[in-house]
């Protein structure tokens, strides 16, 4: 279905492109990946574990809650269960992005290893107006990919003389940045009430029943909002 | 520098399980074509998702925190990324010295 394009893409001004986009997340990201480190080699994890853990798994949210839970020596199976629900918005995510990607079906599977929130979101925004190409993605993929395992592997080398993370506010700068990459996704009638009804279902949920079910619970409750809250008239 | 044998065993279980979470939306996506409420449901999966992930820090952590958030959400219609994120990462640090 791709046909040949008569001009060709031009990879360099891809990548600038992605570099710029990722270039803010990246400065915000650093706070977060010198935390993340710190209490990571405060659960008794070594330095190169951190970094062996940031470098494959690469994925912010399920090694926060993973480190949360740390006993030694490691749950192996509760941790992959714990991971898989809090990666599963990936799969929601991966299909939503995948025909918007001009790259080939081996170059998906292999890039698709930097598939995060972040990189996802500005791809998707990019994507309302041009195709996503492959420079794109990588570029933002390598560098917050690069940011994330060295900046966490720094925090646990510092450790404790960072301080206490949440009196100069770094914890919240996770939620600062996501709160940033909604808006970025308009103020429609069905945007409105899908944050409302994912966030009111979300913290119920993680209130009464715990973490991490709050994710794909609170996920699923604002898409089925979206679905009821769109025109009716508009289905064929 | 160390490396435990069952820390290792426990990464690499988690970096297994995220991989596969990655590429599994693409065996799916080809078979997707959709219009209408389901387009729309579809089109919801960013800030759905994105907002499930901090619904709990945002809401049900404290009044410095959900007033923070709020704050955040006003400017984020109004900077850039960085400049919303120093935004709430100064409102927290005032409001949680304030309540």
């Amino acid at each position: 279905m791709e046909r040949a394009n008569p001009f060709a893409i031009d990879y360099r001004r891809e990548v600038r492109a992605g570099l710029r986009d990722i270039a803010p997340i990246v400065v915000a990201a650093v706070p977060i990946s010198l935390l993340f480190g710190a209490v990571a080699a405060a659960k008794g994890l070594t330095p190169l574990e951190v970094t062996v853990m940031s470098a494959l798994v690469f994925a912010g949210g399920a090694q926060f809650a993973a480190i949360e839970t740390w006993i030694h020596p490691a749950p192996i199976l509760t941790l992959a269960f714990a991971t898989l629900l809090i990666n599963a918005r990936h799969v929601l995510m991966g299909a939503s992005l995948s025909p918007k990607v001009r790259m080939s079906r081996i170059q998906k599977f292999l890039s698709f290893f930097f598939l995060t929130d972040e990189a996802w979101a500005l791809s998707e925004r990019r994507a309302l107006e041009r195709p996503v190409t492959g420079a794109y993605w990588t570029a933002m993929g390598v560098v917050l990919w690069a940011n994330w395992t060295l900046f966490s592997g720094l925090g646990a080398i510092l450790g404790s003389f960072l301080g206490d993370p949440e009196r100069i506010g770094a914890d919240f700068a996770f939620t600062a940045l996501f709160i940033g990459l909604v808006a970025g996704f308009g103020r429609s009638r069905v945007t409105l009430v899908t944050v409302a009804v994912s966030a009111a279902v979300a913290a119920l949920v993680h209130h009464f029943i715990g973490a991490p079910w709050h994710v794909a619970s609170g996920a699923l409750a604002g898409i089925a909002a979206a679905y009821f809250a769109a025109p009716k008239e508009a289905r064929p | 520098m160390s490396l435990d044998m069952t820390t290792l065993l426990a990464i690499i279980a988690m970096a297994v399980v995220t991989y596969f979470t990655r590429i599994a939306g693409l065996f799916v996506a080809d078979r997707l074509v959709l219009t209408g409420r389901a387009k729309a449901a579809f089109d919801a999966i960013p800030p759905a998702v994105l907002v499930a992930v901090i619904a709990p820090t945002a809401l049900t952590t404290g009044w410095a925190e959900a007033i923070a958030a709020a704050i955040t959400a006003v400017a984020a219609f109004r900077l850039p990324l960085l400049g919303t994120v120093a935004v709430g990462v100064i409102a927290v640090v005032v409001l949680r010295n304030l309540i």
